[in-house]
């Protein structure tokens, strides 16, 4: 049966979306302090997709694709789990259809 | 963490007054709010600096896709004969969802079609730029690729300027207009913004599906230029929020906006509501075909008149986004216009406080009573009740089915029983959905009250 969420994978549905990519990361997660939350707000809220459960309790995180939305740190009610700011000018997401 | 970002934590930059400035004023974001309150200043005259984090203006930005626009009647006469349309919306409806069923009010206007028009579809990185060659073209400096990342304070707490994420960025002004949208880290720093900002957010999330033009028109029932813009309520799960579907040129833009609490909550993902709205039965044949052209997501501030940081401090103004002032109650989402309206009032404000050579917030006051003239204030003010009764329980799990239930006793045709009377069927609904018919009268009154 066709995953009925599915259209397209993940990774194809990304590919539409433009990215400068920063080589320094403008969000940084501090995984320690993941390991003790029990809601997990932003593995299912980030829109982007970029918060990936380890197997170990932790949390896996990628800026490169990022939204720059403010989700994650908004939902998030641990302190100090998220560094958020917005990329260096001119890099970062570029929307086009916007 | 590093002194040269922009985010929750960053502070303000204590400076001793300046001797004197780079700039009468600088805006931040040229968004409809930053472009049209720098149109507004330099055509008074002034020296203003309009920043922009993007590479250009609207790289940033996600909306669902209408502009109302006859605001810009008095910012820029014959708009529409310039404005980057895709299409000017000729018909609206509002549906509610219920399982596989729905109903839909639907209005059209074959008027909106022609000057002086209503609504149009505009991409934002088309609509916002064009608004920011206007300021240009007045006298306002855009300075793209660039991020503010704090603001530049004496130690009584004036604003005098901003800090880049530039070499040597630090720039002076007399006034700083913050028009950096939802997140507005400035009006942060400045201490207007606080609280609990996740519980009146809403994450917007939009697929545009590429479509041929000949179809779209046959799909939507419209010709030429004409276009259509859906809202929907009951197509969000367990998740209060909404829905929308508009018609561009090409493509179609679909997306929902999910109330961030409740996002969390429920442990699903966004695009995975969204894939159920497409593949519902009144939708799937709208959009059946579609290419994704690109997936966006940006944040909405949907608290309203009752969560409004106030708007200004020494030396500073908030407007459009980052003052809150975007209405989305139901069939309303609209922002772009109260980000122009508000723009338009915080440009001509600052420039009548600087002509008066007064800058603080007593010199800045005029600002708001404009604002309370026109339709930005007045609207949020009665509207103000809005944001609460849209994201209600009973509007959002209760009423899509009620009126589903309802509608389907009226049109189902199941003689030889006798069909009861109106009032009969919806006293029925009313309770299969168990919402009590004294509820749904108080609701309805508020809604009168609130709406009428
Ligand atoms: C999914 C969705 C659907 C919507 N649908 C509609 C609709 O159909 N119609 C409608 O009218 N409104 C709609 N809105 C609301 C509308 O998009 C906003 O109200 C409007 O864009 C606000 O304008 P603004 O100028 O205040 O802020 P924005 O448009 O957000 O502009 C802010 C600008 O500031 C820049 N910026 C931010 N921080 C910095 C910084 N530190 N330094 C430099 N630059 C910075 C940003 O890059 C951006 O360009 C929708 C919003 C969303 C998210
Ligand atoms: S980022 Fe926040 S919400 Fe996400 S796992 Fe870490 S602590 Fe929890
Ligand atoms: S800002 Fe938005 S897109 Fe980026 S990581 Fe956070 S939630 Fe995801």
């Amino acid at each position: 049966m066709v995953d009925p969420y599915h259209d397209i994978s993940f990774e194809e549905r990304m590919s539409h979306v433009d990215f400068r990519v920063s080589g320094k990361p403008h969000i940084a997660v501090d995984t320690e302090v993941c390991r003790s939350c029990t809601t997990r707000a932003c593995v299912t809220a980030c829109p982007a997709n970029l918060f990936v459960p380890t197997d170990d309790g932790g949390i896996l995180f990628n800026y490169e694709q990022c939204f720059e939305c403010g989700t994650c740190y908004q939902v998030c009610d641990e302190s100090g789990a998220i560094t958020w700011e917005y990329p260096a000018g001119g890099h970062g997401v570029v929307f086009r259809k916007g | 963490m590093s002194d040269r970002g922009a985010g929750p934590s960053t502070a303000a930059v204590p400076i001793p007054r300046p001797q004197r400035y780079d700039f009468d004023a600088i805006v931040v974001g040229a968004g409809p709010a930053g472009s049209a309150a720098a149109l507004e200043l330099a055509r008074a005259g002034r020296s203003v600096a309009l920043l922009e984090r993007g590479p250009f203006p609207g790289s940033k930005n996600v909306y669902g896709g209408v502009v109302y626009g006859r605001v810009l009647d008095g910012l820029i006469p014959g708009w529409q004969q310039e404005m980057p349309v895709q299409r000017w919306v000729t018909r609206r409806q509002t549906m509610v969802l219920s399982g596989a069923r729905s109903l839909t009010v639907d209005f059209r206007n074959e008027n909106w079609g022609r000057a002086p028009h209503n609504g149009a579809t505009t991409h934002r990185a088309e609509f916002d730029p064009w608004l920011a060659e206007h300021a240009q073209r007045a006298g306002a400096v855009l300075v793209p690729s660039t991020v503010v990342v704090a603001l530049l304070r004496t130690a009584d707490g004036a604003v005098h300027g901003v800090r880049t994420d530039r070499p040597d960025g630090d720039l002076t002004a007399r006034v700083v207009l913050a028009c950096d949208g939802v997140n507005s880290f400035l009006a942060k720093q400045a201490g207007l913004l606080g609280g609990d900002q996740a519980s009146h957010t809403t994450l917007g999330v939009k697929e545009t599906l590429a479509l041929p033009r000949g179809v779209i028109d046959e799909r939507f029932g419209v010709t030429g230029s004409g276009g259509v813009d859906v809202e929907m309520l009951g197509c969000t799960g367990k998740v209060p929020g909404g829905g929308f579907l508009y018609t561009n040129a090409e493509s179609v833009s679909i997306g929902l906006v999910l109330g961030l609490r409740g996002l969390a909550r429920a442990k699903v993902r966004p695009e995975h509501l969204l894939a159920e709205l497409k593949r519902h039965p009144s939708i799937a044949p709208l959009v059946r075909g579609g290419e994704l052209v690109e997936y966006s997501a940006h944040l909405i501030p949907e608290g309203g008149y009752r969560t409004m940081p106030p708007l200004i401090a020494d030396g500073l103004l908030l407007a459009g986004d980052a003052a809150g002032m975007c209405l989305a109650a139901g069939i309303w989402l609209e922002g772009v216009n109260f980000a122009l309206g508000s723009g338009m009032c915080a440009g001509r404000a600052a420039a009548t406080a600087l002509a008066t050579g007064d800058t603080s917030a007593a010199g800045l006051a005029g600002y708001r009573s404009a604002l309370r003239s026109s339709f930005v204030l007045a609207d949020h003010e009665r509207l103000r009740d809005a944001p609460g009764l849209v994201l209600s329980e009973r509007m959002q799990q209760r009423y899509p089915g009620l009126l589903c239930d309802f509608a389907e006793s009226v049109f189902a045709v199941d003689n030889p029983r006798p069909k009861p009377g109106f009032r009969a069927l919806l006293r029925r609904a009313a309770k299969r959905n168990g919402v009590r018919m004294r509820d749904l009268a108080k609701d309805a009154l508020t809604g009168l009250r609130t709406f009428g």
